[in-house]
């Protein structure tokens, strides 16, 4: 599929290394065809995990060190809005719902895109994600024009729940700015990039498949994920 | 950060016994764990920026470490210690890293609140 043109794309994810993985082919895409694209990173990513043994950075140093990788990653992708939105990693469930859902609509009714993305409710696997997902689909559902809202699956039941992604997008050409994306983010990355180079030298294709294609699913709006909010 | 030597982390502790400092403690698995491993039970507890004020701590075992604080009315302990650094601030952290470089485990004191 080729990508198609656009008035603005919103991303929306909650960490620093969310939108890398899934969708940094698509915002290069989107961003070489001459479409704003405007990236809401939710939290810096403050309880991440890997802080290396032996450390490099406490719980304390490693949001200035994530919010320098998103930077980067942002300049790899060729993105120059990016907001900071400066909640806190793990936290984002516990947050009041309705303020959540306040502060999606604050961003789409500035922005006024055409199309949405972020993570599909229920199958997003991360408490954040999640979080994340209910927040932007309450906000957009409350819509009268609603924007195209192209979601993000990776639960261990999505195929069997959601079938195939319905929209698959061709990244090949934006490639090396993918793997810059996901290179950005080293702090959080350097083990799984270890892996993937590895599984790529011995010609696995579901690696391969997955620097070249990036799959989302169209939101459900007939089989949403609660009756209303 | 460093790897823990009881003596020298004790003298730290000795260091903010009796005074209101601000206490981050948390334990983790990480968010990932029942999605890579189905049967697990994921759990864990996370505090941040509660007053509290030991009248005694203490560091205990060989690494990974136990680290216990007592109050006067009740108390606060970590286990799996492996790393502390009294960072540029004088705020002392403590921090256990597993073999693979992950976070499990952290303990943090501080006269002034941490960051939100």
């Amino acid at each position: 599929m080729t990508i198609p043109q656009e008035r603005h794309v919103l991303v929306v994810f909650p960490h620093p290394d969310d939108e890398a993985f899934g969708v940094s082919g698509t915002i290069t895409t989107h961003i070489n065809q001459g479409t704003p694209v405007t990236y809401a990173c939710l939290t810096l990513g403050e309880m991440g995990r890997n802080l290396g043994n032996p450390p490099f950075a406490t719980r304390e140093s490693l949001p200035v060190i994530r919010k320098q990788e998103l930077l980067a990653s942002a300049e790899a992708m060729g993105l120059t809005d990016l907001r900071m939105m400066g909640l806190r990693d793990k936290t984002i469930e516990f947050e009041d719902d309705e303020k959540m859902v306040g502060l999606m609509a604050e961003l789409i009714e500035e922005l006024n895109p055409s199309k949405i993305i972020t993570f599909y409710p229920d199958y997003a696997v991360h408490p954040d994600h999640e979080a994340t997902a209910r927040a932007v689909v309450r906000a957009v559902r409350r819509m009268k024009d609603r924007p195209t809202l192209h979601c993000v699956a990776f639960a261990n039941n999505t195929l069997e729940m959601l079938g195939q992604p319905d929209v698959v997008y061709d990244i090949q050409d934006v490639r090396e700015q993918k793997m810059n994306s996901m290179k950005a983010h080293i702090s959080q990355t350097a083990w799984m990039l270890a892996e993937m180079e590895h599984k790529l030298q011995q010609g696995d294709t579901e690696t391969e498949n997955w620097l070249t294609k990036e799959r989302f699913y169209n939101y459900r709006w007939h089989e949403d994920f609660e009756e209303s909010f | 950060m460093e790897l823990v030597e009881v003596k020298k982390l004790q003298v730290q502790l000795d260091a903010f016994a009796g005074k209101d400092v601000y206490l981050h403690l948390e334990t983790t698995n990480g968010s990932y764990a029942t999605h890579f491993n189905e049967g697990f039970f994921n759990a864990g507890a996370f505090i941040r920026n509660v007053v509290i004020n030991y009248e005694l701590g203490k560091v205990v075992g060989d690494s990974p470490h136990r680290v216990g604080l007592k109050l006067p009315h009740g108390w606060v302990y970590a286990q799996g210690i492996t790393h502390y650094e009294l960072d540029e601030q004088g705020r002392l952290l403590l921090a256990g890293h597993d073999g693979t470089g992950k976070l499990a485990v952290a303990l943090e004191i501080s006269e002034t609140p941490f960051s939100y």
